[in-house]
Parts: structure tokens; C-alpha cells; sequence
């Protein structure tokens, strides 16, 4: 039924259907869209293989929408796209934040705007992920380096959406979808798998958005169950109530979903130091620009400076204790992106002046030239 | 607040989440009258029925309807509530996927959705609440305003054709139609009933008075009564409609059941099959 344990040589988007078929997808979703379209091809074949429900929607508006309605029939659910569809998923994004349905979506990110560079890569969507649907809230938004990465990011974001009743958006490229490399795939009883918390009151005693002491999010019952659940889309109280103009409850319910992403970031971030120990200018990178930059640190290092890695694996919510810790430690960061400087702006604002912040942007499709950043490590420390 | 007496009718003790009524429907609003014929319905169909049944509305006036409703109900949003219903029925064939919408969440916004859904012939009933514009901004010109009427987008009338909800379904692939109004109760009534049995996308489209904004715009006639008079006296069966022309149909409304196909296979018998094609094959 899933792929076996063992190396195999696995396109990114081929692994990242079999994680997700691993974290216990069920239903998928989506579009058509270069270059995100081997995944939806891919779950035609295996979700009914697994006893899933594979859907081509009419549109992304349609897919995202789709995945919510089966996250409340009970099923882990997940979509892709590209920057377009992305793009058209921010509303019901906006809707699965304030109603508390853990989603996975998948954005291979394409150069942009609009139509754009649809066969190349980009990192130009990041702070999208973060802000991209209108009004306040907090996401969680994993990039993977590798297929590899492709495989375990689909099982985390899966139980990270579980734990905080959250969508969560993997942000990969063009490169890491369509790259094929050995995937490692361990044994199905070391795989963490994070299950639905079911309520375990009678409908009567349930309180859809009400967290239980201790916890930051509500147990989330299916539809047809007969909990009476309200999935509500209007902003509401903790019993999914329309509450009007009752700013004090709005209040409540939006610091409450922004919180329990944001006051949990030492949990949810994930990161990768590399030759990090002595360092005195470090690289600050992630997604497929995270592979140039271990190159360029190495060659760094071969020429006699101490350059050091920091992978970012979760972007959002944004580590600030990570950045300010290296900050510290370090006379330089070096945020190159693929884009014209987006998450370099974090990194400047983390890094609270203590440390040189330089952005090294490349747009157009094409991923830096490990020289590229080698020079500028060279210029930090000369 | 009306005294709690008046939650205390039959239909509300059993069916309704009273604690959160009075509901914000203006007085005289026809959507009342549509919460009470789907409460009709079920009252007849059994509680086995309403026991497996859920609803999925989207936003506008009409999008309250189903949340007064003691059931899981996802308020979505405007024009998507098709899309989550396509995934909860294809995911739970055994619920009862009941989706209330207006003409402008339906028909404007929320089209594609509507004709793809009734493309894949997807067993979910359809509710579609017409009261010819937007009521909830304020009384805008819809999908299905008539031509000629002002509303406060169209202050020199409306120069747009409206849709014809039963035709375009039929083309789509629907395969349960009908069209009434609230003043035709008990067939709407029944009509749902069918609906909720059948096998396939149904719709039923309910054309109902909007006094405060349809009733003064378009019809001249602000009292809810004097609206539901004239669609008494506008309602053309369809049986007599056939022998008309064109021009004695102009600003009728045609009521009646328009369809009810069997020949076509509901969606998630489809999914079934597939599933069994896909087992035991390869990665």
C-alpha cells in the first residue's frame, strides 16, 4: 500500500505524495498547474490505491474549499498549486484559519508576477504564505532542500496541522519538486504520525472552538458524528456563534488563532546549522537556495573563512530567537532568495542590529551561482 | 427579543438551535417560510433521514438559513459552498449533503462551482434561494434581476439578461429540477422530499420576497403579503407555460418540476467503482 522502507530514487513530488499518503491523506484536491502538476497526477493513481478520494476541482478556489469540506468529514486532506493557484487559494486559506481545519497546501513556487516563469523556480511566494489572506492570523510554512525533504515535511506538515488545527503550506520550488534523488523512507513504526484529537464529552458538553485547559486548540469532531458542529466563516465565539459587533469576543478569538501558532514558534521551527560552531559571518538560507549556499560555505571555508549555514526548514512562524542568536555571534548574515529580498527582511529585523544583515537576490528563474554568494561572504568579511 | 414563547412551536423545539433566535431575517422575509419547508420535509421524511444529514450554506441572507438548524452546518464562504459540499458527499456518500444558496452566491459568484457539480451529477440538494438581487449589501442588481429594474447598481435599469436557473442546470447535467416560490408551500415541500431521496445533483430553486429591498425596488409592493400575492398571480405551471409564447411568459415565473432523470449515474457510485478498478495495482 505505501511505498516500502528502504532507498529509493524518488522524484521531490513523487516523494511528497508518499509521505502524505504516509501521514494518512486521504483526499486531494487540486488543479492543474505547472510545476505542481506530478503531484495531482500522482495522487490520481495512489489515493484510491489507499482507500482515498482523489478530485480534480473546477479551480483552485474550488480545490482549497474541497480539502476543508473533507477535513471536516474526517479525513487529512491536502492540495497543490503553483504561485497562481496560490494566489486563488487565499481565501479559503483565510477560511480554514478562522474555522480551524488543518489543511496541507502545497505551493512549487514559479517566478511570478502573475502568469510569470511558469517552468522555473522562485522563492517569491514567502511572504505570501505568511500574509497573503486578508486580515490577521498566523501560518506555519515549511521549505523543503531535497526530496528528501519533500517526503518528511509532507509527514510533519501533516501532524503540525493536527496539533494546532492550522493549515500548513510547504513551500517548495520548481528545482526541489522535479529533482530525483535517493529517498530514505524508515521503518512505518519510527514515523510519527500526529492523529485528530477526537472530543471525548457528549455533543451536548462540546464547545467547537474552545481549547481544553492546557491546550491551545479545541478536540475537532467529523461531520455526521452528532456534535451539531457550526464551521463558521463570519468571526465568532468559542461555540461557533455569529457574535455581531461584540469586539471583546472577535478579540478573544483572534488572538487566540494568532497566538497558538505564533507563541508555540520554539516548537514548530525547524532548522539546520552547518559548520556553524566557529563561525563569523554566517548564510542564512532555504528551499533549493539552501544547496548553493552549502556549497559557497564550503568553498568559503576551503579558502580559510569561517562561514557557516543556517537552513531554515520553517519560515513561518518566523524563529526570531535563531536569527538573534547568530546574531550575536556573528559579524555578517547573508540572506540569498530568490526573489528581490523578502525573508531578508525578518533576518534584518531578528538580527536587532547586531550583526551586518546582506541580501543577495536573484530573480528571473535560475538559482545563484555558488560564486554569487561566495562573493559576498568574501566582501562580509573582508 | 420576542418573548421565549415564541420559540416554543413544534418544528423549532425539535429541529432548531433556539438559543440563538430570535434569527436576523428582516420581518417579512421569505426565508423563514424556506427554513420551515425543509423542516417540513424532514418531519416527513423521518428522523432516520435528518439523523445523517448536514448542511453547507454560503454568504448572504440566504446563507443563514441552515444555521439555525440543530446539525453540523458549514457557513462557508460567497460562492463555495458547493465546493465543500462536493468534498464532504464524496467523502461521506451516506450523509445527506443539503447546500442553501442564494441567486447571487449561486448563479454570479459561485456559477462555475454550480455547473460542475451539477456536471459530476453529485448527490447533493441544492437549495437555491431567489430573491432577484443582493439583499445583504443593500439591494444590488443579481444574476437574476429582471431586465429593466432598478436596484442601486442599476439606477437607469437593468440592461442584463438574467439566467434561466432550471435551463442552465439542465444543460449542465442535473438530474432533479424544480422551481416554485414560497407561496407554493407544500410543493416545495415535496419537492425537497424528492430531492433528498434522489440519486444525483438536485436542485430546487425557491423564489421568495425580499420585502425590504426585491419588494420595494422591483416589484413596488414593500408588504411581504402584496409580494407573495403577485407570485401567486405571476406563477405559470409548467404544463400551461408549454402552450405559451415568448411574450405571455415575459416577467412569469414558470413553476414546476422541470426534471427527474434516472438514466445518469450519481457521482460517488462512480468513485466507488473507480476505487475498486485502483486496488491491487502497482505504485
Amino acid at each position: 500500500m505505501y511505498v516500502e522502507p528502504g532507498t529509493h530514487l524518488m522524484q521531490g513530488d513523487e516523494a511528497i505524495v508518499e509521505g502524505a499518503l504516509i501521514a494518512g491523506c486521504r483526499f486531494f484536491a487540486g488543479y492543474p498547474i505547472t510545476p505542481a502538476t506530478e503531484i495531482a497526477e500522482r495522487m490520481s493513481r495512489r489515493m484510491p490505491q489507499v482507500g482515498g478520494v482523489f478530485m480534480q476541482m473546477e479551480d483552485e478556489l474550488a480545490s482549497i474549499m474541497a480539502i476543508i469540506g473533507a477535513s471536516w468529514a474526517g479525513r487529512k486532506s491536502m492540495t497543490a498549486t503553483s504561485g497562481p493557484g496560490y494566489s486563488l487559494m487565499q481565501e479559503g486559506l483565510g477560511y480554514a484559519i478562522i474555522t480551524e481545519t488543518p489543511i496541507v497546501i502545497v505551493d512549487v513556487q514559479r517566478g511570478g508576477p502573475s502568469t510569470g516563469l511558469v517552468t522555473l523556480p522562485s522563492q517569491g511566494d514567502v511572504m505570501q504564505a505568511r500574509w497573503g489572506s486578508h486580515g490577521d492570523y498566523a501560518t506555519i510554512a515549511l521549505a523543503p532542500s531535497s526530496a528528501q525533504d519533500m517526503f518528511d515535511l509532507a509527514i510533519k506538515a501533516f501532524n503540525l496541522a493536527e496539533t494546532y488545527r492550522n493549515p500548513v503550506i510547504i513551500l517548495a520550488d520548481e528545482v526541489i519538486a522535479h529533482v530525483r534523488e535517493p529517498v530514505k523512507v524508515p521503518p512505518y513504526e519510527e514515523i510519527e504520525i500526529v492523529e485528530r484529537r477526537r472530543p471525548s464529552v457528549p455533543p451536548e458538553e462540546y464547545i467547537p472552538y474552545l481549547p481544553d485547559p492546557g491546550e491551545w486548540v479545541a478536540p475537532m469532531p467529523a461531520f455526521g458524528e452528532g456534535y451539531n458542529v457550526l464551521v463558521e466563516s463570519v468571526m465568532h465565539d468559542e461555540f461557533g456563534h455569529r457574535i455581531g459587533t461584540d469586539h471583546v469576543a472577535a478579540e478573544r478569538t483572534i488572538k487566540r488563532i494568532y497566538y497558538k501558532i505564533e507563541k508555540n514558534v520554539d516548537k514548530i521551527a525547524m532548522y539546520e546549522k552547518r559548520y556553524m560552531e566557529d563561525a563569523e559571518v554566517a548564510v542564512v538560507a532555504y528551499g533549493s537556495t539552501a544547496r548553493t549556499a552549502l556549497r559557497a560555505v564550503r568553498e568559503a571555508r576551503n579558502q580559510g573563512i569561517k562561514a557557516g549555514l543556517i537552513r531554515m526548514i520553517t519560515l513561518w512562524p518566523f524563529y526570531d530567537h535563531l536569527i538573534e542568536e547568530t546574531a550575536n555571534q556573528v559579524k555578517a548574515i547573508i540572506v540569498p532568495e530568490m526573489n528581490m529580498g523578502k525573508i531578508v527582511r525578518e533576518v534584518d529585523r531578528a538580527s536587532k542590529g547586531q550583526a551586518k544583515v546582506m541580501s543577495v537576490p536573484k530573480v528571473g528563474g535560475v538559482l545563484h551561482h555558488p560564486d554569487e554568494i561566495l562573493a559576498v561572504i568574501k566582501s562580509a568579511v573582508r | 427579543m420576542l418573548p421565549e414563547a415564541e420559540f416554543e412551536h413544534v418544528l423549532a423545539k425539535k429541529y432548531m438551535r433556539t438559543e440563538i433566535m430570535p434569527h436576523a431575517f428582516c420581518p417579512g422575509c421569505g426565508l423563514g417560510i424556506i427554513e420551515r419547508m425543509i423542516l417540513m420535509a424532514f418531519e416527513e421524511l423521518g428522523q432516520e433521514e435528518w439523523d445523517r444529514t448536514v448542511f453547507v450554506s454560503g454568504i448572504g441572507c440566504s446563507g443563514w438559513t441552515p444555521l439555525y438548524f440543530r446539525r453540523d452546518a458549514a457557513h462557508t464562504l460567497h460562492g463555495r459552498a458547493l465546493a465543500f459540499a462536493t468534498a464532504l458527499k464524496a467523502s461521506r456518500p451516506d450523509l445527506n449533503v443539503i447546500v442553501v444558496m442564494g441567486d447571487g452566491d449561486s448563479m454570479g459568484i459561485g456559477g462555475n462551482h454550480l455547473i460542475h457539480a451539477a456536471r459530476r451529477n453529485i448527490g447533493i440538494t441544492a437549495i437555491i434561494a431567489t430573491n432577484m438581487l443582493y439583499s445583504l449589501t443593500g439591494g444590488q442588481m443579481s444574476p437574476t434581476t429582471p431586465e429593466g429594474a432598478k436596484t442601486n447598481t442599476t439606477p437607469y435599469g437593468n440592461i442584463e439578461p438574467n439566467f434561466d436557473l432550471m435551463e442552465l442546470l439542465k444543460a449542465a447535467g442535473a438530474t432533479y429540477l424544480a422551481r416554485w416560490t414560497t407561496y407554493h408551500f407544500i410543493q416545495a415541500k415535496n419537492s425537497i422530499k424528492k430531492a433528498v431521496k434522489h440519486k444525483g445533483f438536485a436542485a430546487i430553486e425557491i423564489v421568495f420576497q425580499c420585502p425590504t429591498y426585491a419588494g420595494r425596488y422591483i416589484l413596488n409592493r414593500p408588504d411581504p403579503r402584496d409580494m407573495m400575492q403577485w407570485f401567486k398571480e405571476n406563477s405559470i405551471p409548467l404544463g400551461v407555460a408549454k402552450n405559451k409564447s415568448p411574450e405571455e411568459l415575459r416577467g412569469k415565473i414558470i413553476v414546476g418540476e422541470y426534471l427527474h432523470r434516472t438514466d445518469r449515474k450519481e457521482y460517488t457510485e462512480r468513485l466507488r467503482e473507480l476505487e475498486e478498478r485502483a486496488k491491487g495495482k502497482g505504485r
